[in-house]
């Protein structure tokens, strides 16, 4: 069934569900590569104004790739809590931006089982960043391994500590340093450059030894893939969350190399080790928009629409962690520092209204057209949209992927200008330490001594 | 903050990694400031520097190897930059090099590409594929010429190899500028190269530069990735690299004797 709009002596028609939501999108170069892009700042607005008229449940009724076709719509609709959907089932796509604007957070939770991924980005589509800012601060998603990441007023920071030949020195060095300045609550972090099974063992038992020696209230991970990683927890070596990178369709999640089952497995295996002191969200996720029309799986499907069925997939593991790594994948998906500004907003929305706990990975490459001023901003904004966790990269400068993110400098600047805490049980831990005090401020002096008098022989 | 000089000195020491930066109140000092911007300055100006297909085509002779030069379907770096689909396709003229310089079925061709850096083309691609050569002379490995490809993505690999009937394709590409490394070579490793295979059907080797991976063992790991993918018949998610361990054990062998000598 298609969609019209007139504009004066204009008519736009759209196709289908699909392409009016690819319409509405706020232009970038992703939607532009794969064809699929408003072709006039008017056919981006009439298609948003058709948008806003399109009721929820049509939206629920007109999957956007087949059922039979792609096992993330089946993860969708099957999961779909019809109970939480009732409250919001009469609204259309605009009545539902005012709905969240005015709703607590306790109705936002409520319906979170409801929301699909389609429904999400549909709405996001014709909402301002403000929009997206406030309604997101509004949607809190509160997780736990060993420590609580996602309470209001909290920020965390996944320390990542990557060194481009993986030694493992570098890389305490580099632990050393985020430990200092008081980063590390989200998770301990390494993307390896190695995807070796040997490697991943010895990286395994480097963050498994630092986090037991300093007793830190906090979680290590190796972002390696999900098959590997299950062949590491086979062979009993210290896993705390499986990782692994995902995307929206089932074709894209196969050019991954990664399957639902998979994941399943890799739950289940991590469960039953019962590393998790405080909770059992065990799963790390990573994303991005642009990955699935990368590997050609995108089913004519705009770029932000399948983002946010990425959440749905890990929506279903109960991750503890989720982030968009949102200017990773370069300028032919996101050109500028204004396209990945918007795009952060976006995810971070979309997520949180699905009751996904999402980070973000602020962040751009030498090839777009953005620079750290940009990060800046769009840091700012995310702390005040209430996100669940940035990056800490030293310097903000990763030597093993080659982009730049945020540092530990960019997370202490975030907690000063918006009074942002860390997760409790790190926070205690820093003022157990002597590293900061009891208000989460570093104390004067150098907190690599600290450290490492409380665990001597770490540097050496 | 007063930072231990000592400590943090003997820390930067293990890691390129901009650590021990102190602090000037919550944020970073001045002089790391401009540090940073003059990186990024320069990796942005190294992300649009051409390169020289010439002296790389004459460094791979240089070797004893033939070469053939190609460009993918972008005609510019601005055009490469927002249309990677181009950048994965041949030209008209490279997929006509390419059908002349067939031959036989060979097990395998080597790929050098600029990818986002010419400057880790230049600076490794030519060492690389010496210090592989003898791996494949041992193993009787056949190889195709040489494929110098201008404005790739990975994915042209796929094309290439599948025009030079080669069983495996291992591109040596440029990878994207980071601020302390504008000079690294990524190697991707393909079995049966044809268009539409997908980056799970590869297995990668990242990091190739005088302060990263060492082009002789990054030789060693493409020998032997290489090595089974032609006894499996398969590259990918499916094929992990272990040559970590076939390196100690290599290692361990020579050692061996030695202590029972002595």
């Amino acid at each position: 069934m298609g969609y019209r709009h007139v504009v004066g002596q204009r008519t736009h028609a759209f196709a289908d569900l699909a392409t009016l939501m690819a319409k509405a999108t706020p232009v970038r170069s992703g939607d532009r590569l794969a064809g699929i892009a408003a072709e006039s700042a008017e056919e981006n607005m009439a298609a948003r104004w058709c948008l806003a008229e399109v009721p929820l449940a049509e939206i629920l009724a007109r999957p956007l790739i087949p059922y039979e076709a792609d096992d993330v719509t089946r993860l969708i609709l099957d999961g779909h809590d019809a109970g939480a959907f009732a409250e919001i089932a009469h609204l259309t796509v605009g009545d539902f931006r005012d709905f969240l604007l005015a709703a607590s957070s306790e109705t936002l939770a409520r319906i979170a089982p409801g929301v699909t991924p389609e429904i999400a980005a549909a709405v996001s589509k014709i909402m301002r960043n403000q929009d997206l800012i406030l309604v997101a601060r509004k949607a809190r998603v509160v997780t736990r391994f060993r420590n609580t990441i996602g309470l209001p007023g909290t920020l965390a920071a996944r320390l990542q500590p990557n060194h481009p030949t993986d030694d493992p020195a570098g890389i305490t060095a580099s632990i050393l340093d985020g430990l200092s300045y008081g980063c590390g609550d989200a998770v301990i972090g390494i993307n390896p450059a190695s995807d070796s099974l040997q490697a991943l063992g010895k990286l395994l038992h480097l963050l498994d030894d630092v986090i037991r020696r300093l007793d830190i209230p906090t979680q290590g991970c190796v972002l390696t893939h999900i098959t590997t990683t299950i062949e590491a927890m086979n062979r009993g070596w210290p896993v705390d969350l499986p990782f692994q990178s995902i995307a929206g369709t089932q074709a894209a999640n196969a050019s991954f190399g990664v399957t639902l089952p998979m994941l399943k497995e890799a739950r289940e295996a991590a469960l039953a080790l019962k590393r998790g002191s405080l909770g059992d969200n065990v799963m790390y996720f990573e994303t991005g928009q642009g990955s699935a029309l990368s590997a050609d799986a995108h089913h004519g499907i705009d770029q932000q629409t399948l983002e946010a069925r990425a959440y749905a997939v890990a929506r279903a593991y109960e991750p503890l962690l989720v982030n968009t790594v949102v200017g990773f994948i370069g300028p032919e998906y996101l050109y500028d520092g204004k396209e990945i500004i918007r795009a952060g907003l976006e995810d971070h929305f979309c997520g949180k209204l699905m009751g996904v706990p999402l980070g973000c990975d602020v962040c751009y490459t030498n090839h777009a057209e953005a620079d750290q001023d940009d990060m800046d901003t769009l840091l700012t904004l995310l702390g005040a949209a209430g996100c669940t966790y940035i990056m800490g990269v030293p310097g903000a400068d990763d030597i093993m992927l080659n982009y730049q993110s945020t540092s530990f400098h960019d997370a202490l600047y975030v907690r000063e200008v918006l009074g942002l805490r860390r997760a409790p049980e790190f926070e205690a831990w820093l003022a157990r330490i002597g590293l900061a005090d009891e208000t989460g401020s570093l104390l004067p002096g150098d907190g690599g001594l600290r450290l490492l008098e409380a665990a001597p022989g770490l540097a050496a | 903050m007063s930072r231990s000089d000592d400590l943090w000195g003997r820390l930067a020491a293990l890691t390129p990694a901009r650590i021990g930066l102190g602090r000037a109140g919550n944020g970073l000092p001045t002089r790391e400031v401009l540090h940073f911007g003059l990186a990024h300055a320069e990796a942005r100006d190294a992300v649009h520097a051409p390169m020289d297909a010439a002296a790389v085509a004459g460094a791979v002779e240089a070797l004893g190897l033939r070469s053939v030069a190609v460009a993918s379907r972008a005609p510019d770096r601005a055009t490469y930059l927002r249309r990677p689909d181009h950048g994965r396709r041949l030209s008209e003229k490279g997929a006509a090099a390419l059908a002349a310089a067939a031959g036989a079925p060979v097990d395998l061709a080597l790929v050098v590409a600029d990818g986002l850096s010419a400057r880790a083309v230049h600076e490794n691609a030519a060492g690389l594929v010496a210090a592989f050569l003898p791996y494949a002379e041992k193993a009787g490995w056949s190889l195709a010429p040489v494929v110098v490809a201008e404005q790739a993505r990975v994915a042209l690999g796929d094309a290439i190899g599948a025009a030079l009937r080669a069983r495996a394709v291992a591109v040596l590409i440029g990878e994207r500028p980071g601020l302390s490394s504008p000079d690294s070579l990524g190697i991707y490793l393909t079995f049966d190269p044809k268009p539409g295979r997908s980056d799970a059907e590869r297995n990668c080797i990242s990091n190739v530069r005088a302060a990263g991976l060492p082009q002789t063992e990054a030789a060693f790991r493409l020998s032997w990735l290489l090595g089974q993918a032609l006894a499996r018949g398969l590259t990918g998610v499916n094929l992990k690299d272990e040559s970590d361990r076939a390196l100690e054990q290599a290692e361990a062998q020579v050692q061996l004797p030695a202590d029972r000598n002595g």
